[in-house]
C-alpha cells in the first residue's frame, strides 16, 4: 500500500493544517520516501516484544492536590493574539 | 580571551583580571560582529545581559562565586527565559516573550551565569542542518558554504567561532552531538531524565534531553553540574544524587573497556572519518583502554523507528500552537477551524508540517499498530541491545556522523538523506542513554570529525573522564576555524 494524496489531505485535516492541492502534490513524493525508510522495520520479527513507550521504566509521579500556581493571568495573556476582559478571543463557535 | 575555556575564564574572573561586564561586553561585541556571516544568534538583549553581568560582578566582589559566576552562556532558543523573546526557530513564536524561566535557565541564574543571547536552531528542533529555521540558515565557521549541523546548530557554531564561551543545546535524535561533530566542539546529551525539560519547548517528549556544548569535556562537566537536578515540574525528572562531575574528570582510563559496534563501522562512513576514528581508538589504547567488539544488531533500524516515534509525539505536542493562547495567528480567517488551519499553515515551516503529517498519519485509525506500536517494539530491542553490550564494555565508541559538514542546500530537498545524517546518534535517544561527541580530527577539506561516546545510564562522570583523558593527550579540541574576524 502506497501513500496517496487522500491520505495526505486526511492527515492535514486531522492536524488542522490548511494545504493547497499543489502543497499536497509537492509533499507526496518526499513522504513516500520517508515511509519507505520507516517500512524497513516491517522485516524485523517483534513477536512478543513489549512496546517501549519511555526511556526509563518509571510510573508517573503523583503530588498532593494543592494549589501551586499563583494567578498571573495578565502576564500569561500578554503573548496571546487576541484578549478581551481577561478572556482569550476566538471566532464565534455557537450562533 | 575568546580562546579561553570556561574554567580559565572563571579563574580569571575570580582573580579580578577582568570583570564579568568587560568579559560579557567583549563576547557580545564579537558575536554581533560575526553574526552577519554566521547567523548563530537569533536574539541579543544587551540590557538584560549586562544587568546580569553587573550582579555577577557584585557576587565576585563580595559574595560566594561559583565556577560559572559571571560567565556568559548562549542558550538554544528552545529554552524559555523570562522576558526574553523565545522563538524555537519558528515564525509561530517570532514575537513570543516568555513569562517564565526554564528550570535550567533558573539553575544557571542561581549559579551566577549570564544569558548572552538566544541561539539559532532548526524550527522546533526538527532538522539536522539548521536550514529549517525561520530566521535563516546558520553557517559553519569552518566553511561558510556548509551547514553547522542541527538542530542546535547556532549553539555549536557560536562556540566554534568563539562568539560565546559555552552554550546549551537539546538532543532528540542527535541535535547536540551532530552539530558538535560538524563544528569541532564537544557536546553531551545526558541520560534521559537527568536534566529537567521544564521550559524546553517540547518536540518529542520521550526523547528530548537538554545538555551542554563547549570547547572541552572539562567545560562540559562544569556546565552539566549546573544543569542536572531534580525538578518537580518535569514529571520525568529523576531524583538522583548529585555528582561532582568536575572532580571525577581526572580518573584514568586504564583498563577501561571500549565497545566497538561493527554496525557503526559500515561502508557508509566517509574514509577520512573511518581513519580518524581508528586513530582515536589507538590513542585510547595507548593510555590504557581495551577495545572489545560488541553487537548492536537492531540499531540499523533506529532511524526508521525514530521517524515514527518522534513525529508521533511531535504531532501531539505541537497541537498547542493554535493561534489562541500565544504565538502567531493568521491575519484573516473564517470560523474557528479555519483560524486553526490557516494559523498553522502560515506559522509552521515545511519540515515541521511534514513531521506533523507523518505523526498524525502513524497515529491515525488503522495504522497505529503497524507503525507506532511496531516502532515501540523496535525501540525495546534497540534498548536491550545496549544493555547486553554494556555487560562486556564500559563505554561504546563510534563516529558521531557518517560524513563531515555538508554544503548548504545539499540535502534540504531530500528529507531521507537529511534524516540519515543522524544514523549513529538516534539509538542513544531511543534507549535514553547518555552520549557525547568530541573532536577527533579533520578530513581533507579541513572539516572537523566527531567521535561519539555512548555510556550506560547515569555514567556521565565516567564518560566525561574518558573524553577528558583523550583531550589531555590530543589537541583536536583546541583547533580554531580560520575566521577573517580574528
Amino acid at each position: 500500500m502506497s501513500l496517496s494524496k487522500q491520505d495526505v489531505q486526511k492527515a492535514a485535516a486531522l492536524a488542522r493544517i490548511e494545504v493547497t492541492d499543489q502543497e499536497v502534490e509537492d509533499a507526496l513524493e518526499p513522504l513516500k520516501q520517508v515511509f519507505t525508510l520507516i517500512k524497513e522495520m516491517q522485516n524485523l520479527d517483534t513477536e512478543g516484544v513489549e512496546p517501549m513507550a519511555h526511556a526509563q521504566d518509571i510510573s508517573t509521579r503523583l503530588r498532593d492536590d494543592i494549589v501551586t500556581e499563583i494567578d498571573r493571568r495578565e502576564v500569561l495573556q500578554a503573548s496571546a493574539p487576541a484578549v478581551e476582559n481577561g478572556l482569550f478571543l476566538v471566532p464565534k463557535v455557537i450562533d | 580571551m575568546f580562546d579561553k575555556s570556561v574554567k580559565e575564564l572563571g579563574n580569571a574572573l575570580r582573580h579580578k583580571e577582568f570583570s564579568s561586564v568587560e568579559l560579557t561586553q567583549a563576547f557580545l561585541d564579537r558575536s554581533k560582529a560575526l553574526n552577519g556571516e554566521i547567523n548563530a544568534f537569533i536574539t541579543f538583549d544587551e540590557e538584560q545581559t549586562l544587568a546580569q553581568a553587573k550582579v555577577a560582578d557584585e557576587t565576585l566582589l563580595k559574595g560566594k562565586p561559583t565556577p560559572l559566576t559571571g560567565i556568559p552562556i548562549a542558550h538554544k532558543d528552545i529554552w524559555c527565559a523570562k522576558n526574553w523573546i523565545t522563538t524555537c526557530g519558528s515564525r509561530m513564536l517570532e514575537n513570543f516573550r516568555s513569562p517564565y524561566n526554564a528550570h535550567i535557565i533558573k539553575r544557571f541564574n542561581d549559579f551566577g551565569a549570564v544569558i548572552q543571547g538566544k541561539t539559532n536552531m532548526d524550527e522546533f528542533a526538527m532538522g539536522s542542518s539548521n536550514e529549517t529555521s525561520w530566521f535563516g540558515a546558520v553557517k559553519n565557521p569552518w566553511d561558510l558554504n556548509r551547514v553547522p549541523g542541527g538542530s542546535s546548530g547556532g549553539s555549536a557554531a557560536a562556540v566554534a567561532a568563539g562568539m560565546t564561551p559555552a552554550a546549551t543545546g537539546t538532543d532528540t535524535g542527535g541535535s547536540i552531538r551532530q552539530p558538535a561533530a560538524l563544528c569541532g566542539i564537544s557536546g553531551l546529551k545526558p541520560t534521559y531524565g537527568l536534566v529537567s525539560r521544564y521550559g524546553m519547548i517540547a518536540f518529542a517528549s520521550s526523547l528530548d534531553q537538554g545538555g551542554p556544548m563547549a570547547k572541552s569535556a572539562e567545560d562540559l562537566a562544569i556546565l552539566l553540574e549546573a544543569m542536572v537536578g531534580f525538578d518537580a515540574k518535569d514529571s520525568t525528572s529523576l531524583n538522583n544524587k548529585q555528582v561532582d562531575y568536575a572532580r571525577s574528570i581526572n580518573e584514568s582510563v586504564a583498563g577501561l573497556k571500549i565497545g566497538i559496534p561493527k554496525e557503526y563501522f559500515s561502508n557508509h562512513i566517509a574514509p577520512d572519518i573511518q581513519k580518524s576514528i581508528e586513530q582515536a581508538l589507538k590513542e585510547y589504547q595507548k593510555i590504557g583502554a581495551i577495545l572489545v567488539d560488541v553487537d548492536l544488531p537492531t540499531s540499523p533500524l533506529s532511524v526508521a523507528a525514530y521517524y515514527v516515534i518522534a513525529p508521533a509525539e511531535a504531532s501531539s505536542n505541537l497541537s498547542r500552537f493554535d493561534g489562541v493562547r500565544y504565538g502567531y495567528r493568521a491575519p484573516e480567517y473564517g470560523d474557528l477551524n479555519d483560524m486553526y488551519a490557516k494559523t498553522r499553515a502560515q506559522g509552521f515551516g515545511a519540515e515541521v508540517k511534514r513531521r506533523i503529517l507523518i505523526g498524525t498519519y502513524v497515529l491515525s485509525h488503522g495504522y497505529y499498530d503497524a507503525y507506532y506500536i511496531k516502532a515501540q517494539k523496535v525501540r525495546r530491542l534497540i534498548s536491550q541491545d545496549f544493555m547486553r553490550a554494556f555487560q562486556t564494555c564500559d563505554v561504546i565508541m563510534s563516529p558521531t556522523t557518517p560524513s563531515t559538514a555538508f554544503k548548504l542546500g545539499e540535502k534540504s530537498s531530500d528529507p531521507v538523506q537529511m534524516y540519515l545524517s543522524d544514523t549513529f546518534t538516534i539509538a542513544a535517544n531511543l534507549a535514553g542513554l547518555p552520549a557525547m561527541s568530541i573532536p577527533c580530527g579533520f578530513d581533507q577539506a579541513n572539516l572537523p570529525i566527531g567521535l561519539q561516546l555512548i555510556g550506560n545510564y547515569f555514567d556521565e562522570a565516567k564518560m566525561l573522564a574518558t573524553a577528558h583523558q583523550y583531550q589531555r593527550v590530543t589537541d583536536w579540541h583546541l583547533k580554531k576555524p580560520p575566521l577573517t574576524t580574528a
